[in-house]
């Protein structure tokens, strides 16, 4: 159950060797968090996080395994997922940022990023929901990105993705009002991970402690959607009413 | 597997009173015994957990994605026996009704917190004290005989002069936050009084050595409580004021008094309105108020005549005065420490981290009861009331925990919505004995709340 203060005892990351979903997780379980269910493809990366997580606390990690794209086998990686009991907190951490240039010259590269990073998150957004409003209790957090408020020319694949994601995240947690079930948002700006590494960074960069931070800090207000870092709320809607021919020339 | 809603019947939301922790509940209201076994023997997927009037501070009367039993309408007052001294009642009533219902015949409730809004079946799952538990002990010992509804629908009588068995579920069930049973009546003790009015005292205690020995003082009389400043200035922290009481006598006369029917009127004069925003309680706010009540403490110190509903629920005046916390709620931390070093220890780490303490109630605990989980033994107990969002919450009052726990004093269940699982059987040494009795009479575990999920109980 999730206390007072916003401490779960138990959490599960889809995208388990995800720098920030580890970061979150890592802080819950420095926290009140006992058990920890990380999903994710590559089975040995998979265990070196859990690796990971039992030196930051005492919590027992279990793995399962996932892949976002194959949503036949969603249903079965959920109850997997709920198999040890509720679960207080699932984060869907998983996605991937693709090369916008390579995507544009091979759209099939596009497609797999959609279906990771959309259709992957709607699949098992909705499962996991059903299952948490089943419980009555819970808290869904869910990684989108500042990407999400507005394209831009040099990442808009992406941020298309992550648009999707977001607008079904806002969709869900009213779905979900009432049900015990929340719905925590978190859209993050730059994040230094190895997803990023090589990459000009952008303004407001931050890491993926700043995201656990603020994470951690949205459960215990029972916030709904939080920017990272949280300045980023008020330049976003700015950028969000930029004129189009100054987005152009901005050129992020 | 679909997550649109059940339309049969919505789930309500539901918290304790620090409005902490939400979870969606199966609400039934059954109207009558034969309806409650029913609902028992049918075995609800997610077990079953009895609500009162949901004056717990935390989880203790939900259960997430199950089903909560209000005791609502199982609410008549029985039987009044003045021969024996005793009032037969269901769980549902409410200390509100029972209380002037009582003071009309001439007797008053053993035992009352500081809300009128509880119901006995609530009361007696917390075991709750009041300020005569140095000389009157909990509500736990004025309870002739129980009737319970057990997991598996079966209907007993338990009492503290039965055999072995059912002496262990008894003090099993008082403190027992609901897990064991339900309460289908319960016989209290009354006390006889002969009047409605209270004669009481305030003294002002400039520091913490003032106010323990006004405290120690104070045990002359059959209620005594003090409030604490926890935020006060620096070179005199924990300020006070000793509030004591004694039922007055029908022949007691203090000039300008003015007795009236006090028990009877429970409607609130004021209220809070909803919606307010977070982080209206912070340490500024929280100065404030201590400063003015001090002072307000100073300037009415002596005796008087008070009605009785004035002297034991202060508070029930602001009607939803928990709403002042906001919408991230509050949490109500109340401890037992042995003695006074560990108390002065407790005080210096609250005032240290700077604590919003808004209200701080200390008191001294008398003698306990066999109740495994029943909170009040000897020593002092504090509560105070804390914003539950602030930064930085969790972590102080583990330590302050860590502190009770390592000087074998306790936290109250009643209270409780964050403590740590690890913590419950250093504060509860017969937990052990609890669980045994649990495995006996709930072996599937039918009575589960989010409190229980929680601390593993």
């Amino acid at each position: 159950m999730i206390d007072a203060t916003g401490e779960p005892q138990s959490v599960a990351l889809l995208g388990g060797t995800s720098e920030i979903g580890l970061a979150i997780v890592e802080r819950l379980v420095r926290g009140r968090a006992r058990r920890v269910v990380l999903a994710g493809r590559d089975a040995a990366a998979l265990d070196s996080a859990a690796q990971r997580v039992r030196a930051a606390g005492p919590a027992q990690v279990a793995v399962v395994a996932f892949d976002a794209t194959a949503t036949g086998t969603h249903d079965q990686m959920v109850a997997d997922l709920f198999a040890g009991g509720d679960l207080d907190v699932v984060v869907l951490a998983f996605g991937v940022l693709g090369d916008q240039a390579e995507m544009l010259a091979h759209p099939d590269r596009a497609v797999e990023l959609a279906e990771v990073n959309y259709v992957g998150g709607l699949s098992v957004g909705l499962r996991v929901a059903a299952r948490l409003r089943e419980q009555g209790h819970g808290r869904l957090v869910v990684l989108s990105s500042v990407a999400a408020d507005r394209a831009r020319r040099s990442n808009f694949v992406y941020g298309s993705s992550k648009a999707g994601l977001d607008a079904f995240a806002q969709g869900l947690a009213d779905e979900l009002w009432g049900s015990g079930v929340g719905v925590v948002l978190v859209r993050p700006g730059f994040v230094r991970t190895p997803m990023t590494a090589g990459l000009d960074e952008a303004p407001f960069a931050t890491g993926p402690e700043q995201v656990a931070q603020a994470v951690d800090r949205a459960l215990r207000r029972r916030q709904h959607v939080v920017y990272v870092p949280s300045v980023l709320r008020l330049v976003m809607s700015g950028v969000r009413h930029l004129p189009r021919a100054a987005m152009r020339r901005l050129d992020m | 597997m679909s997550v649109s809603r059940r339309t049969d019947l919505a789930p309500s939301l539901l918290t304790g009173w620090g409005r902490t922790a939400p979870s969606a509940c199966w609400v039934r209201t059954p109207g009558g015994r034969a309806e409650l076994l029913e609902l028992l023997r049918s075995r609800p997927d997610r077990g079953v957990v009895a609500r009162g009037l949901g004056r717990s501070y935390g989880d203790p009367a939900q259960n997430a994605g199950g089903t909560v039993l209000s005791t609502a309408a199982l609410d008549r007052v029985l039987e009044l026996d003045p021969q024996a001294a005793t009032v037969r009642v269901e769980p549902g009533v409410s200390l509100a009704r029972l209380v002037p219902a009582l003071l009309d015949k001439g007797w008053f409730v053993p035992v009352t917190p500081g809300t009128r809004h509880v119901s006995v079946g609530g009361a007696l799952a917390a075991d709750v004290h009041g300020k005569n538990h140095h000389g009157d002990g909990s509500i736990g010992r004025h309870i002739a005989g129980l009737t319970l509804a057990l997991a598996d629908g079966t209907v007993r009588e338990v009492g503290p002069d039965g055999a072995d068995d059912d002496r262990a579920l008894f003090w099993g069930t008082l403190g027992g936050m609901g897990l064991t049973g339900v309460v289908l009546e319960a016989t209290v003790r009354v006390l006889p009084v002969t009047s409605p009015t209270m004669l009481v005292r305030n003294e002002p205690a400039p520091d913490l050595d003032a106010l323990l020995a006004g405290l120690d003082e104070a045990e002359r009389h059959r209620y005594s409580v003090a409030w604490i400043d926890c935020t006060g200035p620096a070179r005199r922290p924990f300020r006070g004021i000793v509030s004591m009481g004694d039922h007055a006598d029908a022949a007691d006369g203090v000039r300008g008094a003015r007795p009236g029917r006090p028990g009877a009127r429970s409607g609130a004069r004021l209220g809070v309105p909803g919606h307010l925003p977070s982080g209206l309680l912070n340490r500024g706010t929280a100065k404030a108020f201590n400063e003015a009540w001090y002072r307000a403490g100073t300037l009415t110190r002596g005796s008087r005549l008070e009605p009785l509903s004035r002297f034991f629920y202060p508070l029930d005046g602001v009607a939803d005065w928990n709403r002042l916390y906001g919408p991230n709620g509050l949490v109500q931390y109340q401890c037992v420490v042995p003695d006074e070093g560990v108390l002065r220890q407790v005080l210096e780490l609250l005032w240290s981290a700077k604590a919003p303490v808004l209200l701080g109630v200390l008191k001294r605990l008398g003698a306990g009861n066999p109740g495994p989980l029943s909170f009040a033994v000897p020593g002092w107990t504090l509560a105070v009331d804390l914003p539950a969002g602030a930064d930085g919450m969790t972590a102080m009052l583990d330590r302050v925990d860590d502190v009770v726990a390592a000087a074998g004093g306790r936290v109250y269940l009643a209270k409780d919505s964050r403590m740590r699982p690890e913590h419950l059987a250093a504060f509860y040494p017969g937990l052990d004995r609890w669980h045994a009795l649990r495995d006996r009479v709930d072996p599937g575990r039918l009575f589960r709340s989010d409190q229980s999920r929680r601390l593993g109980l």
